[in-house]
């Protein structure tokens, strides 16, 4: 198993840094370097680097690029100027999800879109499946791009001076190109951390340089472990928690990237009628009282049966609370509902509320 | 490298145990803290619980997962350390001070099963 995974290009620094590093999404990635806590901090309250190199990214170019990024994207990219980027997923025609994704609008004809690593083969099947009929051109350019994710307050004053790209004008959201040494490198106002910062898209080569001057430059090195105590806190999904091809965005309570005024998109019909209609369950936040993690696929219980299942739990390490988020059945869901968690052989009570769990501070 | 105290006994899921006339003390060992990284969280039995060896009493959390802890005797509980409840980190910092259960074992002989120093030291190679 181990010897199939695949490594990003920056794999030789996580190793010579001691780095804990196990599986995820079938690459060999680092989850930890001086420990989660002291990473997760480094982010909240100074600036942290990420390795992200294992997303995907597939380029959509040609003439219906616009009318096909709208067919299979749930969000709206009309009107949008160049340089803008939209969040939201493609979904199958019953509403559950392909993937959630990041699309960059580089022109009307031309879409950059982020993808999730352990997604990349289903992804791009999809992507191309549904590319039938439309003038475009699909590019899987994964393997081409690594990718750093320099998040926390000093971010931008660490990607100004550290890597000498002129970043503070890029608005929350954007992205720019930059020429580096004949290189085209992509920086957006980006992140997965509920703070300010930025992801930056280049050859193996550069993202090795720009880990390199950021280590030198004392920036902490952040694995995958933090990332996830850090976008759970804000209440962000992961795909295969919070979303899957089994739970829409509308049950994720996404509804807000689901533009159903558009024409027509996959799953549009799915997902109106389920908005018509309500959901049966659908991802609430809980907070526990007391002490007691909450864990993934942890039962969640009221009037003495089992309501729901815990999809992501920690100690949140920015508010001291047990925190978890839940997909729980109607009308359970409703903010203030005395809720239980099964954790081993005690339930802890504790109560619905809202999934963000720490407020966002992002420079918009 | 782990350290291993030589005077107590160990199970091979990382528990250390000293025996004080039939007074059982129990934590978990220094290789185990390690594994687990920074302990946030010890779910601990209560006092007049009984524990049955080699089932599980509780278990002890990193900020990323929880993990069982086993005990390695047979017993009623006459005693938890309070000090984990406000101080998980404790085990961190000290796991063969930490310790976090007392058990009055039935019988005593069950603690000649356990790993010896020596043979704990050899799982934690492996």
């Amino acid at each position: 198993m181990e010897e199939n995974l695949m490594k990003t290009c920056l794999h030789d620094r996580h190793v010579k840094q001691g780095a804990l590093m196990s599986p995820f999404g079938g690459f060999d990635m680092p989850i930890q370097y001086v420990g989660i806590a002291e990473e997760h901090n480094a982010v909240r309250h100074e600036v942290g680097v990420f390795d992200v190199s294992h997303m995907g990214e597939v380029r959509v170019k040609g003439p219906d690029a616009y009318k096909y990024v709208s067919h299979i994207f749930v969000n709206d990219v009309t009107g949008a100027p160049d340089g803008q980027i939209f969040y939201g997923m493609m979904c199958y025609e019953n509403g559950g999800t392909v993937d959630d994704l990041l699309v960059y609008k580089v022109n009307d004809q031309e879409y950059f879109l982020v993808i999730n690593a352990a997604n990349i083969v289903k992804d791009v099947a999809w992507i191309m499946k549904n590319a039938e009929g439309f003038n475009v051109e699909i590019t899987d350019e994964s393997p081409k791009y690594g990718e750093v994710a320099v998040q926390g307050p000093k971010a931008e004053e660490t990607v100004e001076k550290v890597l000498g790209l002129p970043v503070k004008d890029i608005a929350f959201y954007n992205f720019k190109t930059f020429d580096v040494d004949g290189e085209e490198i992509i920086v957006s106002r980006t992140g997965y951390t509920g703070e300010d910062g930025f992801e930056i898209y280049g050859s193996h080569d550069y993202i090795r340089k720009v880990w390199d001057l950021l280590m030198e430059a004392g920036v902490q090195a952040c694995g995958l472990g933090c990332r996830d105590t850090l976008r759970f806190e804000v209440g962000l999904p992961l795909y295969g928690d919070e979303l899957s091809a089994d739970i829409t965005p509308i049950e994720a309570s996404l509804s807000m990237f689901v533009k159903l005024d558009k024409p027509e998109f996959i799953g549009k019909e799915a997902l109106a009628k389920q908005k018509a209609e309500g959901v049966k369950h659908r991802i609430v936040g809980i907070e526990l009282e007391g002490n007691a993690i909450p864990r993934h696929g942890y039962p969640v219980e009221a009037d003495g049966k089992v309501i729901g299942e815990v999809t992501t739990g920690y100690r949140s390490i920015s508010t001291g609370k047990s925190v978890a988020m839940a997909m729980v059945d109607k009308p359970y869901d409703k903010l203030g509902t005395p809720v239980e968690i099964r954790i081993r052989k005690k339930t802890f009570p504790g109560k619905v509320v809202k999934k963000r769990f720490y407020d966002k501070n992002y420079k918009k | 490298m782990s350290k291993i105290v030589e005077e107590l006994r160990y199970a091979d899921s990382h528990e250390w145990v000293r025996l004080e006339g039939d007074i059982a003390t129990v934590g978990i060992t220094d290789y185990a803290q390690h594994a687990l990284g920074d302990i946030v969280y010890v779910d601990m039995p209560e006092v007049g619980d009984e524990v049955t060896a080699g089932e599980d009493f509780g278990a002890v959390e990193s900020v990323k997962a929880a993990s069982d802890l086993i005990s390695p005797v047979s017993g009623e509980v006459v005693e938890v350390n309070e000090a984990l409840e406000d101080e998980p980190g404790l085990i961190n910092q000290d796991a063969f001070g930490a310790w976090i259960m007392k058990v009055r074992v039935a019988d005593t002989a069950e603690i000649d099963a356990l790993l010896d120093a020596a043979a704990y030291a050899k799982i934690c190679e492996e």
